[in-house]
């Protein structure tokens, strides 16, 4: 077991759950603890563990997938620049307003990060900066990397005016 | 050039008439895609560069997780396109690494041989690209010419020149010839003389290197802590290389004939020499690999049925074209477990990665790319205050940021 | 003396033709370059191919000194209000290329941000399929909007008036009915706006 967890598990006892496949650990943190936990526990991996580098933030929608429990997983990849070690903490959050702690404040690349995971997910951060929408247009409603939103979308790409040879 | 009055512009005062806005983009000529900046001036400085990007949103991910293993690779091909071959090794090395596939040595060496003409061919066109931006136009025409060499390479290799599409799962599409090898023999012949000249072109050039020494300085501390991998990383000094510290395909074997480039200046002309030494080490590493290239087959054992039969054992033998059909057929195809992982190799912009969940079936459940030019783009408006306006191509350029790698 | 001598005196010809051949001949496109397809664009300008040999290399990207837009990628959501904005900005008489799959008909993505096809906002006149196509097939193209200014302009441009219908795919209409369309607020030709860059920390927008 490396070191790092026995220090996680010192500070946050019960807060997670740790799972390994191929090399990858993970810390799992379940949608009923993130909200508290999630800051303090990223915030002792860098400091204390020394992962200093936010390799990712990746959202997820695990809805209807086999054996899930919270719907919306966002997993924050990171990486000890010094040893090359990786760990990825997984927080998870629940409609109807899934929000988590912003880790902006730890790492300034997270910014965007969180940016685009709130834009396709709609899962809020507390404590950006600056959460407004990146890659869709501000009008847009939907969030569309949502299991329940239709690959082709629902019409918006169309919504738009026709310019005829006539009148240009 | 950072003016030492910026500090005292206190730029949410009230009395800032003086500041005004200038937007740049997203159909701009420097900008090369579709970028757009906000940008607040005061006279020609620089005070806040706010971008906003999107113009370039395809929706890749969601398409992920609409086509198989093999299909989203002519997807992940489009993302990074001026090295579209390193996208493709990425993404497959993720969904090797979540079935548990070894590669046979064989395809090992080619994919690395490829990658690295990918990477040469990259990194030319952002030296050049960025020499044309800041009124080199030789460079340009110098580093196309070379790209064409790469891309017929990849015409004999894969049968597309632009996008090849050529990995697929546990393999290649197919074995390459003698004559690939030969057409690489020779690059590897005249790519120096060309990189010289391109290095005689710019390396001294006076108008060049006063428009990008200084410039965008980004500190060591500052690449770790927004995340900053790839050359952007490396010429501040950040010694992070995943070839050598997580190697991955015929890495392990190649360790001898490639050193890290790096540099600690940070600045624009930092991130130019680190690219322009980088396609020697590639070369070295091109070089070495296609000495040793190994014989026998190209993709994985036919009898584990994860990796397409070529349309001989198809057409001819019974076992082929049952595992044909398995592997095309929307309810069967691959058994991955139930999973998820994070596979990441190092293309041209940096750590290229894709977090992989797999719901047990041949397609993903989410396939996250952690896009090495969105987070360089991110660190842009840091980079950009207190500089010109005319030092925005020079910045740009030497960040190399792909609008569909950066939007997806 | 010898030249005039071998030519005649006058000419007789028509204005349209005399108009066609002079801007056939120096057409100066502008890249409206996007995505992929841009660099094979920059490709076909740069040494092995030089799009000069036939009178487009003046490659200008301001829309205003322009004559011929070659849509060179895909165009997203967020996209199609600059198109046509630039393509109302550049002057009259103009033509547009759809280079690549993509800007013909969305190409690979058939995802819920990508357009299907340019033609269903500005008028296109040549399309060039391929993904991205060769140098060579953007040469052929130009070629043919050459042949078409030859065989069908006009010196004051009447040919574009009877153009006035919508010449975009036919089944636009009825590809997503109104029951199955959300009423989106606003109507996206905004995206260019200049917006409030104040920070904000808004509840998320729902979906009603
Ligand atoms: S047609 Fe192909 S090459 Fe052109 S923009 Fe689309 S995906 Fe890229």
């Amino acid at each position: 077991m490396a070191a790092y967890l026995d220090t996680l598990t010192a500070r946050f006892p019960g807060a997670f759950t740790t799972s390994e496949f191929r090399g990858d650990r993970r810390v799992i943190v379940a949608a009923d603890k993130a909200p508290a936990v999630l800051l303090g526990l990223l915030r002792c991996l860098k400091e204390e563990c020394g992962f200093d580098f936010l390799c990712d933030v990746a959202g997820v929608d695990y809805l209807n997938y086999p054996g899930a429990a919270d719907r919306y997983g966002v997993v924050y990849a990171l990486t000890n620049t010094t040893t090359g070690g990786r760990v990825f903490v997984k927080a998870f959050a629940n409609d109807p307003d899934p929000v988590l702690p912003s880790a902006v404040p730890l790492w300034q690349g997270a910014d965007w990060l969180e940016r685009e995971v709130y834009d396709m997910y709609g899962v809020r951060f507390d404590g950006h900066p600056d959460l407004r929408r990146i890659l869709m247009p501000s009008e847009f409603t939907a969030y569309p990397l949502r299991k329940d939103y239709p690959l082709r979308g629902l019409g918006e790409r169309h919504n738009f005016p026709t310019i005829t040879r006539a009148e240009s | 050039m950072p003016l030492e009055v910026l500090p005292q512009i206190d730029e949410a005062g009230a009395d800032q008439e003086f500041l005004y806005t200038l937007n740049f983009g997203p159909q701009h000529p420097a900008t090369h895609t579709t970028l757009r900046l906000i940008l607040t001036l005061d006279g020609e400085t620089i005070v806040k560069a706010v971008p906003d990007i999107g113009y370039l949103h395809s929706g890749f991910e969601k398409l992920g997780e609409d086509l198989d293993f093999n299909q989203y690779v002519t997807i992940v091909d489009r993302m990074n396109y001026i090295s579209p071959f390193a996208n493709e090794v990425s993404w497959h090395h993720a969904v090797e690494k979540l079935i548990g596939i070894e590669l046979t040595p064989r395809c090992k060496y080619l994919r690395t041989i490829l990658a690295e003409l990918a990477r040469i061919s990259d990194h030319l066109l952002c030296v050049g690209a960025a020499a044309l931006d800041l009124g080199a136009l030789t460079a340009f025409l110098y580093a196309f010419n070379e790209r064409e060499k790469v891309y017929n390479i990849m015409e004999s290799a894969a049968g597309q020149r632009f996008h090849p599409s050529f990995t697929r799962v546990g393999g290649l599409m197919n074995d390459i010839g003698g004559d690939v090898v030969d057409q690489i023999r020779n690059f590897i012949r005249t790519f120096p003389k060309a990189h010289a000249d391109v290095v005689r072109l710019l390396n001294r050039n006076r108008i060049f290197v006063d428009r990008t020494k200084g410039i965008g300085v980004l500190s060591k501390a500052d690449a770790i802590n927004t995340g900053c991998s790839g050359p952007v990383a490396r010429a501040s000094g950040v010694v992070r290389d995943l070839r050598k510290d997580e190697p991955y395909l015929a890495y392990p074997d190649l360790q001898g004939a490639f050193k890290v480039v790096c540099a600690t200046g940070g600045d624009c002309y930092s991130r130019y020499l680190v690219r322009m030494e980088e396609m020697i080490e590639s070369l070295n590493i091109i070089k070495a690999a296609v000495e040793n290239l190994p014989a026998g087959p190209v993709n994985v054992a036919l009898n584990d049925k994860l990796t397409i039969p070529d349309k001989t054992a198809t057409y001819r033998s019974i076992e082929g074209l049952i595992q044909h059909f398995e592997l095309f057929m929307w309810n069967r195809q691959w058994e991955p477990p139930v999973e998820e992982v994070y596979g990441a190799t190092e293309t041209a912009n940096g750590e290229l990665g894709f977090y992989v969940v797999s719901d047990g079936h041949g397609r993903a459940w989410r396939a996250r790319t952690r896009p090495p030019s969105f987070i360089h783009f991110a660190v842009f408006p840091m980079l950009m205050e207190g500089h010109q306006i005319s030092d925005v191509p020079a910045i740009l350029g030497s960040l190399n940021i792909i609008a569909a790698e950066l939007d997806r | 003396m010898a030249i005039t001598g071998l030519l005649p005196d006058f000419l007789v010809t028509k204005l349209d033709y005399l108009a066609n051949l002079t801007r056939k001949h120096s057409l100066w496109p502008m890249p409206f370059a996007t995505a992929c397809c841009g660099i094979e664009l920059m490709a076909t300008a740069s040494s092995r191919y030089d799009i000069a040999r036939f009178g487009s290399e003046a490659m200008r990207f301001s829309p205003r000194q322009c004559d011929l837009m070659i849509v060179a990628g895909r165009v997203v959501m967020k996209m199609v209000p600059v198109m046509q904005r630039i393509w109302l900005q550049m002057p009259e008489p103009k033509w547009c290329i759809s280079m690549g799959a993509c800007a013909s008909s969305g190409g690979v993505f058939d995802a819920y941000a990508t357009v299907q096809g340019i033609d269903r906002f500005i008028p296109v006149d040549v399309y060039v399929p391929g993904c991205p196509p060769r140098p060579e097939q953007l040469i052929r193209a130009v070629l043919d909007i050459q042949e078409k200014i030859q065989r069908t302009g006009t010196i004051d441009a009447r040919e574009f008036a009877a153009r006035s219908s919508y010449e975009g795919p036919t089944s636009l209409a009825r590809e997503i009915g109104p029951e199955e369309a959300i009423v989106a607020p606003g109507d996206f030709t905004t995206a260019t706006r200049l917006r409030s860059l104040k920070m904000t920390n808004d509840p998320p927008m729902t979906r009603q």
